[in-house]
């Protein structure tokens, strides 16, 4: 008696089995397909922008100084910098805030927290050409800060509000109970409790959305165009306008004058942003491989 | 003890404002669009607005007509959902079903990737290699076609990551109760799967409306932006969204006015998407 | 005659060793019923004769398994195989669609499109499964808004509308009501003229109510299989007198 296993399918079996069934095989086929598609879109993208942007990458490109001559993407990349922590020390505490009162305070099914959820939920759905027109006539023309970075980050920082809120939410809900029991056990306050115990061992989920968010800033055009404004040079203070990295890659593609310029820039937007999302993603993992 | 007690209620009233401040911004986006735009809908008259055909803010007299951008808007945002919903939803399935763990791992990370890649790039991207491509084949270039094709790519992530948990939220029996009458594999996926997860495989069609309509940048660079219905899809198209940032910088008095409106009528579709969203959404966790 | 014959079946969930030297010969039109306590392989032997456990990563079998003499592991078509013997499981699984389309979707599986012949394979399904008087105005409605009971029968029938040979029942009662389980016991016994039927049961009452024969298993061991009367009433092994008289299980 062979004691070999008798329910393995073989390659064969299964091609003799998709002969009799051609029309399964055919959806087989076509979902690898799209699923090769949607693939290829991207390595495809990705490798064709570093192919033809790379060999721009000059030191001319990263020159501190911007003029007409030489369109520097440095001082973009500072202004991006700028803007994205403005953004963040504006847009943090309200998320995590309004997170911890969601999850922490606020009691199962009370109508607020629907009400909450879904106006983030509409935030979210917000195209960034209608926060650039709320920023406008908000910041820019009712508050009077003129187009400027700050005006850029407040109106990034409503942008990005529902996705820190979102994540850190989902953080929140994966700390146990247990911990939050063990803290009010040792006659922890409710405060104490959050700040010491349950923010910390959320961290990494928090930090992932965050960075999440840093992604999103970065590669925002639409609600800065006229708000933050496309004065090229580094700024002076926050209350002028300075264009960030991707404006400068529009201005670049729109006036069509430096393309070269503009591969290589695309080049360093493109990388700045995959790297800031597989962070994000990479953190979020370890967090969930821990649990 | 004392003091304790009302430090606790006070970071429990600030922790309150903050959860506000979402409820704050849609009153005051809202607020602020509404305030601007409707005088400018009222003065041009409604329906000279969004059922003209002439968009000539600079002539004397000036004509304020949107029809041709929001048939351009819903034309764009339809070619990306041919494009992106067929191909979006079938990668899903493979994600969910018949994507080996090993191919899963790379497969997975490399469609959200595509969500994180900013719209400007695929823009530049769309000017640099779709038009080119679309010019030499079709003639046209910068079209209706090419910003079709670059948003149905945009669109993707969001389709494939709503409709792949859709379909993973299928409960397994009823993949088994159709192998055990005999069906194939694939056979079990199409016929008992899918038609279970359709109203999830919705919410991430819609989703991706939203965001196609909403879609800016990218846009501008490809799709020709003439003020025109398109004929053919290799013919130019603005949207509503290009509209506003193409001529927002010159703008002043009623033009101006005239460019905020305009915003007014995407934000009005988006909150029709959004609702219809919610919509699905309670519908089926009602009903499973 | 033998429907199926087990010939020493082996079957291991990676290291694990579930059922072990299975030896067993099942006849045609009878009702064999498959006892013992939770996690002692019953339901993985059932689910070895369609082949469902193709499904589970890690699970390899060896031995022999044949159908009217026929090798099922060998070069029969899996779903050919799956037609042939039908299956009905634990919970109740509908699909989210209407009652006549969950009957129609074997015979439409396999090819049958004719309005008219599925018309008649519905109707007499669901005569055959003794659920018509009570579906037969609301075909069109979903088969989710069904009763337990009735969805679990609209499962027997579903698997009857393929005109399969045996049918296997993965403790289809557990979860319905003592009427429901009756009704379901009932149409066991009027099934047995046309159909092999062979169940896995937590329930002894019900092995003893309505089977033929039955096979008591413990840890992945087959330790006795006897006609069942004489199971329940002179039991071989102690241990089978054991589990009978509840002494464990």
């Amino acid at each position: 008696m062979v004691n070999y296993a008798i329910n393995k399918i073989t390659l064969r079996q299964r091609l003799r089995e998709y002969k009799k069934k051609p029309i399964s095989f055919l959806l087989l086929l076509i979902v690898g397909l799209a699923a090769l598609f949607s693939a290829t879109a991207l390595v495809f993208i990705i490798i064709y922008i570093i192919i033809m942007g790379v060999p721009h990458l000059t030191p001319d490109l990263f020159a501190l100084k911007y003029n007409s001559d030489n369109v520097s993407c440095m001082p973009a990349i500072i202004n991006t910098l700028i803007i994205t922590v403005l953004t963040l020390i504006i847009s943090v505490p309200f998320g995590i805030g309004s997170a911890i009162y969601l999850v922490e305070y606020a009691k199962r099914g009370n109508k607020f927290v629907k009400v909450i959820r879904t106006m983030a939920e509409t935030l979210s759905g917000i195209p960034s050409i209608v926060y650039g027109l709320f920023g406008m006539l908000f910041f820019v023309t009712a508050l009077h800060w003129r187009i400027s970075l700050l005006a850029g980050a407040f109106t990034l920082a409503i942008m990005v509000l529902p996705t820190i809120m979102r994540t850190t939410e989902e953080a929140l809900i994966t700390v146990p109970d247990s911990y939050r029991e063990g803290s009010f056990g040792l006659g922890a306050g409710k405060l104490r409790t959050i700040i010491k115990i349950i923010l910390p061992s959320a961290m990494p989920g928090i930090l992932a959305g965050i960075i999440l968010a840093v992604g999103r800033i970065a590669g925002e055009t639409a609600a800065l165009l006229y708000t933050s404004g496309s004065a090229t040079g580094t700024v002076s203070s926050i209350m002028d306008s300075g264009r960030t990295l991707a404006i400068h890659m529009y201005v670049l593609a729109n006036e069509g004058l430096h393309t070269d310029q503009a591969w290589g820039t695309a080049v360093v937007l493109l990388i700045l942003v995959l790297v800031i999302n597989t962070l994000s993603a990479f953190i979020a993992k370890k967090l969930s491989s821990k649990n | 003890m004392r003091l304790n007690r009302i430090k606790e209620m006070a970071m429990q009233g600030v922790f309150l404002l903050t959860a506000i401040t979402s409820i704050a911004a849609v009153v005051l986006i809202c607020i602020f669009l509404f305030y601007n735009g409707v005088p400018a809908i009222t003065e041009i008259g409604f329906l000279n607005f969004v059922g003209g055909q002439k968009w000539a803010p600079t002539n004397v007299p000036a004509s304020y007509g949107i029809l041709n951008m929001i048939i351009g808007s819903i034309y764009v945002t339809a070619g990306a959902v041919v494009v992106g919903v067929p191909i979006g939803v079938l990668t899903a399935v493979f994600l969910a079903r018949f994507c080996p763990a090993p191919l899963y791992k790379v497969l997975k990370p490399a469609t959200e990737l595509l969500a994180g890649i900013p719209s400007i790039v695929y823009g530049f991207f769309g000017l640099m290699v779709i038009v080119p491509f679309i010019r030499e084949h079709f003639g046209g270039g910068s079209s209706l076609l090419a910003a079709s094709f670059v948003l149905g790519i945009m669109i993707l992530p969001t389709i494939i990551g709503v409709s792949e948990s859709a379909i993973r939220a299928v409960p397994e029996s009823y993949y088994e109760g159709a192998l055990a009458l005999g069906a194939t594999r694939e056979r079990s996926v199409f016929k008992a799967i899918l038609p279970a997860s359709k109203s999830g495989i919705l919410a991430g069609v819609v989703l991706g409306t939203g965001r196609a309509i909403g879609e800016t940048m990218a846009v501008i660079l490809i799709a020709g932006n003439q003020v025109q219905i398109p004929s053919s899809l290799t013919d130019g198209v603005r949207t509503l969204t290009a509209n506003i940032v193409l001529e927002m910088g010159y703008s002043t008095g009623l033009h101006r006015q005239a460019l905020i409106a305009t915003g007014v009528v995407l934000f009005v579709f988006i909150l029709i998407i959004t609702l219809s969203m919610q919509a699905i959404k309670s519908r089926s966790e009602k009903y499973g | 005659m033998d429907k199926f014959t087990i010939k020493n079946m082996n079957l291991y969930y990676g290291d694990f060793h579930a059922l072990k030297n299975v030896e067993l010969n099942m006849q045609e039109k009878r009702i064999t019923a498959f006892i013992g306590p939770s996690g002692c392989g019953k339901s993985t032997l059932l689910k070895s004769l369609n082949r469902m456990n193709d499904l589970v990563e890690g699970c390899k079998i060896t031995g022999d398994i044949k159908l009217n003499g026929e090798d099922i592991y060998g070069s029969m078509d899996v779903n050919i195989l799956r037609k042939r013997v039908g299956m009905v499981f634990q919970k109740a699984n509908p699909f989210p669609m209407s009652v006549y389309d969950n009957i129609a979707f074997g015979p439409r599986t396999h090819g049958i499109k004719n309005k008219r012949e599925l018309d008649r394979i519905v109707e007499e399904t669901l005569r055959d499964a003794a659920i018509w008087d009570e579906l037969k105005d609301r075909l069109k409605k979903s088969a989710l808004g069904l009763s337990g009971g009735q969805q679990q029968r609209l499962c027997i029938a579903r698997a009857l509308a393929v005109k399969p040979e045996v049918l296997l029942m993965d403790e289809a009662t557990s979860a319905l009501d003592p009427v429901s389980t009756g009704k379901i016991e009932e149409l066991c016994l009027r099934l047995k003229d046309k159909y092999t039927i062979i169940m896995v049961t937590h329930n002894m009452q019900q092995a003893l109510r309505i089977s033929d024969k039955t096979a008591f298993f413990l840890l992945g061991e087959m330790i006795e299989y006897n006609d069942t009367d004489l199971i329940f009433s002179s039991p071989q092994d102690k241990r089978t007198e054991e589990y009978i008289t509840g002494r464990f299980g």
